[in-house]
């Protein structure tokens, strides 16, 4: 990758180490869940409450069942069965429906669940898509890779299960309450000052747990960086021997690791006996209070009335444990929302451009745009002042006047540049490395956007073009060849999906690249993996070429290959290069002797400034700098 | 193949047994606070008896800190002993892979070993700690409560017995069915992460393109198999829970109506059918938890698979029994050497070479793409050990040294190289740890990388990016030789590894060579003749044979291939820095 030279921001692990707002998080997700699964949930919500109320039928009918049924079969002579089976089959009838609804509301929360994590992914990715390069030139590829896998893995259980389960157990808490509260007030302030106790403590161990929680998963990113990187330069770290200290320093990382996630679910563990002992102690100050309350009889409290109360203590804490239970997984799904957020947050590239490409044909000396393919193209420039549309027909004359830039606004690194293309003139950069090269070319099609100064493409200010269509009209064969899996046919349509099989073949014998693809065992239809590993480094230089031929695009960017291609399949690729640039206002950072002579003009760069400009002839006899570059008397650099 | 994952329990074992100790232990308490609270209840709130209700309440705090002791015991230890777990088994991964040999290494893709290493360890690490915390806890809390049962009433326990087994064998059922599709979800996962490895690896030819939203189609076709795969394998889980309560519910009528009977027939009282019903929950929610278990054990199934195949892969490259960790000198010989790179596909990359090269000599290597020029020199450092034949440093044949020795004295600049992020001395010192900053500037002047570092703000402590992001080629190229320079090696090959540095620095590179380190043995792989022509012999290769070996002189003579070579880039055609012959 030709990354900006300068940078001087460190790759890192993104996201705080600790959950900031938790209560803000968990609102965005839920706002970000409901949006697109909100009547999901009230019918999730309403069988929920379905299936509780059955199962409280059956407790009522377990607690009735002596009194009401088998009490009076003892006292009657011959014992009537019929009340008993009725009951039986009522309430069988009952557990049918509340079966039927958890068996509904599981299955659709499973759907809530993986469709939340497709959309959440899915969002993830296209907004990532619209980060700017220097996002990508700055972040750790492992750590963002993370953000899809672990980070999203966080938010399955919270919402299969510990969503349901909260609710499931709020219902009761809340029927189980009102019981409560009409048996006795004091008691039941008794009670809730227990809970209310609990819940603080609970509330000190989510928080500290939540914070190793989120150090967890930022550990978890900062070791996927790590493996991916050094997975990646593996055969570099053979040869060195490296090993050990890889180990070494994999230990330190992944010490880290383990040091967060042990705090973490330590604490987190310690919450279910926490909440439970603190269940059974509160039964106990209750029993002691309201017998107290009974012996002394304060309010008419019986002592049958403390025997009830007691059991609805004891059903008012089991749920309230079961939520305490489900806190490790929401704490969790926390901190991996939070990086999830983070990244959707991140400031996308920001297009103020207006002017649009269209395909256009001409009639009576006007441009009238079409729908259909022309092969001609215009700016549609629609004047914000009055509305007025014009066309501009796209012809790739480009104009750098007083251009300066800096990957940060403090160091810049490319003064004053001016530059002029015409159409179809070949532009040649020459320099020694870092003097800016790569530097110009992102500015053109703005992969960065300048600090001062203006950049024209046909007489308009380039921040006015809408980027994808500025994009759109330049080509780009980058030095270094970045293939995608799929065909051979796919990788070249990459330049225009639409492309028939025919434009593909075209496109290939422009790029000298038929020959080769022709021998290979699938021809067109062989896949490609990971990055075109199969193919010679020639090979896939041919394809890059071909991608961007079949684009057909009026301006061209180049950054010729300095590659380790042998001298022939050079040759094929010079040849397809040059056919590629014909007719086309190519800018091209140039190593071939036979690109520079042929260049219309050649701006000679030395750190961030053009120094010499003009044909290969002027400059040679004016015996400067790229005459010694020429002549090989001064090293580059 | 969980053996040799449990193998990395290691210095957990402690707190691995430990755990179900614990746990066990707060099943006792939680069997005896019942008790206590019925008792609270029978003898003395309805008794009336507040010194009874003061005394049991005593006991019950004191069973509840015994039980909140054990419970948060349990949960440390439950905690420490899968998270190191977890860590071990990183580490055992990352330790095997280092092992790994470059045949190895080409088997698994980079986005697979990071889900192994990550998301399928964090699955083992929340299936052992649930393990650790239920596969006691629930069976025993289930034993208990049965035994019970039985005590009171055997046939009615049958019910309970019958009904655990029939659920038992439907969860099996369930589990075995939707463990097949969690199989099938990781290569989904690889295939997620690679798409997205590959987008950001690329990203400016997707900008270039504006392909953002074709990327994004591309990548929602991944994330919708994934979502495929798990709504399939969660469709089966999804009966668990009405399993459970179908079963839950029809044990309570039935316990209910039979209970009914028998008590009108005398051969039960009610207080017996009460305690029953109350077991009846304790009984089913023990199965509940164990069939979580289950489920977090087939779901973990999977990714076990995955990590013991790292675990269990050898590298295919042994040390020899008695190494020899000192090689005499610099020579190499290569003896009728085949070698391919899949033993069994047997399609030769090298065949009947015979080379001899004399210590300190600088050979050039040079042939088209595909002759071969890499797979020849990978042998002499052993990155890949020959199909048949000897390749001898020094001498002796090289499967004799010690890897380790034998790589560190024979340095390769390989192709396709990396810079690691971290500070160029950083990345420099990987050729040799204890090198002094005069050392490391001294093999940067070697390979004319010191004049670009030296303008660089931060000089020598200048931050490197990820793959050397913000380094140019031909910068990258020359930080990567002063790195193999500082392992002082007796053998040097350079593969390709000035195609980027322009022809004047890559001539000043070579005359450093010779006049720096002339007993170093020096290969160079190149494509430019003017990089191998003062070489002291050279190396012509064609479709994996040796075509021509002599000096410049004598291969213009008798070897066409050379000349062709040779003539190409002699007129005009070359690198614009390239010193041209004409004009």
């Amino acid at each position: 990758m030709a990354g900006p030279k300068g940078i001087s921001a460190r790759v890192r692990a993104k996201g705080a180490a600790h959950v900031e707002n938790p209560g803000k998080v968990f609102l965005r997700l839920m706002k970000y869940i409901l949006q697109n699964y909100l009547i999901h949930y009230i019918v999730v919500a309403v069988l929920i409450f379905i299936s509780v109320l059955a199962n409280v039928q059956g407790t009522l009918f377990m607690r009735n069942l002596i009194d009401e049924y088998i009490t009076p079969m003892l006292l009657a002579q011959s014992p009537d069965f019929t009340p008993l089976s009725g009951a039986v089959a009522r309430v069988a009838g009952l557990y049918g429906v509340g079966v039927v609804s958890t068996f509904a509301y599981n299955r659709i929360l499973i759907n809530v669940t993986q469709g939340t994590l497709r959309r959440f992914r899915d969002d993830l990715f296209t907004h990532m898509q619209r980060l700017p390069i220097s996002y990508f030139d700055t972040h750790a590829h492992g750590d963002l890779m993370s953000v899809y896998t672990n980070d999203a893995d966080t938010l399955r259980q919270m919402i299969s299960q510990s969503m349901p389960q909260v609710f499931n157990s709020m219902i009761t808490i809340v029927s189980v309450l009102i019981s409560m509260l009409i048996l006795n007030v004091p008691l039941t302030l008794i009670t809730l000052v227990m809970v209310s106790v609990m819940l603080f403590v609970s509330k000190k161990l989510v928080g500290t747990s939540g914070t190793f929680f989120a150090r967890q998963q930022k550990d978890l990113g900062a070791v996927n960086g790590f493996i991916e990187e050094m997975m990646n330069g593996q055969k570099v770290v053979k040869v060195f021997c490296h090993e050990k200290e890889n180990i070494e320093n994999f230990r330190r990382i992944n010490n880290q690791l383990f040091d967060s996630a042990n705090k973490a679910h330590a604490f987190a563990n310690m919450l279910g006996p926490v909440s439970m002992q603190m269940g059974n102690i509160s039964y106990v100050v209750c029993a002691i209070a309201g017998s107290v309350l009974a012996l002394n009889g304060v309010g008419g409290f019986t002592l049958g009335g403390l025997a009830s109360f007691l059991a609805f203590n004891r059903s008012f804490n089991m749920p309230i444990n079961q939520v305490s239970q489900q806190f490790n997984a929401i704490v969790m799904a926390m901190a991996g929302a939070q990086r999830m957020f983070a990244l959707m947050d991140e400031e996308p590239e920001i297009d103020q451009g207006y002017v649009v490409l269209v395909n256009v044909r001409e009639e009576n000396g006007r441009l009238i745009e079409t729908q259909e393919r022309t092969g001609r193209w215009a700016w549609k420039h629609t004047h914000q002042a009055d509305g007025s549309v014009d066309y501009v027909e796209v012809k790739g004359d480009v104009v750098f006047d007083g251009v300066d830039f800096g990957y940060d606004d403090r160091k810049i690194v490319l003064h004053d540049v001016k530059l002029y293309a015409t159409p179809g003139q070949k532009i040649a950069f020459v320099g020694s490395t870092g003097a800016g090269k790569t530097t110009i070319t992102n500015l053109i099609n703005r992969f960065y956007d300048i600090q001062d100064g203006k950049i024209r493409y046909d007489g308009i200010n380039v921040n006015k073009i809408k980027k994808d269509d500025l994009r759109r009209s330049l080509g780009m064969v980058l030095q270094d060849t970045h293939l995608f899996t799929g065909t051979v046919a796919d990788n070249i349509r990459y330049g225009k999906l639409d492309a028939s099989d025919e434009e593909v073949i075209a496109a290939a014998r422009l790029a000298n690249a038929d020959g080769f693809i022709r021998r290979l065992p699938e021809g067109y239809d062989t896949l490609l993996t990971g990055d075109g590993a199969n193919l010679s480094q020639g090979q896939r230089q041919l394809l890059a070429i071909a991608r961007a031929a079949i684009a057909d695009p009026p301006v061209l960017i180049l950054d010729e290959a300095t590659s380790s291609i042998d001298t022939r399949t050079e040759r094929i690729v010079q040849d397809g290069m040059d056919k590629l640039m014909q007719g086309r206002t190519t800018f091209v950072i140039a190593h071939r002797l036979s690109t520079v002579k042929n260049a219309d003009c050649i701006m000679v760069l030395e750190q961030g400034r053009i120094i010499e400009r003009g044909t290969h002839q002027e400059l040679i006899d004016q015996k400067g700098r790229y005459y010694q570059l020429y002549t090989g008397n001064l090293q580059a650099d | 193949m969980l053996k040799s994952l449990a193998s990395q329990i290691k210095e957990f074992k402690k707190d691995s047994i430990l755990t179900p100790f614990c746990m066990i232990l707060e099943v006792i308490f939680e069997m005896v606070i019942p008790l206590l609270m019925a008792s609270m209840i029978d003898d003395g709130v309805e008794a009336g008896n507040l010194s009874h209700i003061y005394k049991v309440g005593v006991w019950m705090v004191a069973a509840a800190a015994c039980g909140l002791l054990s419970g948060t015991l349990g949960g440390w230890t439950a905690a420490r002993a899968s998270a190191g777990f977890a860590r071990n088994l990183r580490e055992a991964m990352f330790e095997n892979i280092q092992s790994f040999s470059f045949s190895n290494i080409d088997k698994f893709s980079t986005a697979g070993l990071v889900t192994r290493l990550t998301t399928d360890v964090t699955n083992i690490q929340n299936a052992y700690q649930m393990i650790l915390r239920m596969c006691f806890r629930a069976p025993f809390s289930m034993i208990c409560a049965m035994a019970m049962a039985f005590v009171i009433n055997g046939r009615l326990a049958a019910i309970y017995l019958a009904a655990v087994v029939i659920l038992g064998i439907l969860l099996f059922l369930i589990m075995t069915s939707a463990m097949k599709y969690f199989q099938q979800a990781f290569p989904k996962y690889d295939d997620m992460n690679a798409s997205v490895q590959e987008n950001v690896s690329a990203i400016r030819v997707v900008k270039a393109y504006v392909r953002e939203d074709h990327e994004t189609s591309k990548f929602k076709q991944a994330s919708q198999n994934i979502y495929d795969i798990f709504i399939k394998a969660e469709c089966n889980l999804v009966f668990n829970a009405p399993l459970m309560q179908i079963t839950v519910y029809t044990c309570i009528l039935l316990i209910s109506w039979q209970g009914a009977k028998m008590i009108v027939g005398g051969s039960l009282t009610t207080g017996e059918l009460m305690s029953l019903l109350t077991y009846c929950m304790n009984i089913l929610m023990s199965l509940m938890m164990l069939s979580m278990v289950f489920v977090m054990i087939s779901m973990s199934m999977a990714s076990a698979r995955r990590i013991a195949e790292v675990l269990d892969e050898t590298s295919d490259l042994a040390n020899p029994a008695q190494p020899v960790y000192q090689a005499e000198d610099g020579s190499i010989e290569f003896q009728n050497v085949d070698f391919a790179y899949h033993q069994e596909s047997g399609e030769p990359v090298l065949q009947q070479v015979n080379l001899n090269i004399r210590s300190g000599e600088t050979i050039g290597v040079i042939g088209g793409t595909g002759s071969a020029k890499t797979s020849l020199v990978n042998l002499i450092s052993r990155l890949y050990d020959v199909t048949a034949g000897n390749v001898l440093v020094g001498g002796r044949d090289v499967r004799e040294y010690d890897m380790e020795a034998l790589r560190n004295q024979v340095a390769v600049v390989l192709q396709k190289n990396v810079l690691f992020s971290g500070t160029i001395l950083e990345n420099l010192r990987w050729g040799n740890p204890s090198a002094t900053e005069e050392e490391c500037r001294h093999a940067c002047h070697l390979a004319c990388a010191d004049e670009f570092i030296e303008k660089m703000p931060d000089g020598y402590h200048t931050y490197i990016e990820q793959g050397g992001a913000n380094v140019s080629g031909g910068q990258k190229q020359r930080l990567c030789i002063a790195r193999a320079l500082l392992k002082k090696p007796k053998i040097l090959i350079l593969d390709d590894s000035t195609s980027a540095v322009d022809t004047a620095t890559d001539g000043k590179i070579r005359q450093a060579f010779a006049r720096e380190i002339p007993g170093t043995t020096k290969i160079i792989i190149a494509q430019r003749i003017s990089s191998v022509e003062s070489a002291d012999r050279i190396v012509v290769m064609e479709d994996g044979r040796v075509h021509g070996f002599g000096t410049h002189e004598q291969l213009l003579k008798d070897d066409e291939i050379y000349r062709e070579v040779y003539e190409s880039q002699t007129s005009g055609g070359g690198d614009f820095d390239e010193k041209a012959g004409e004009d």
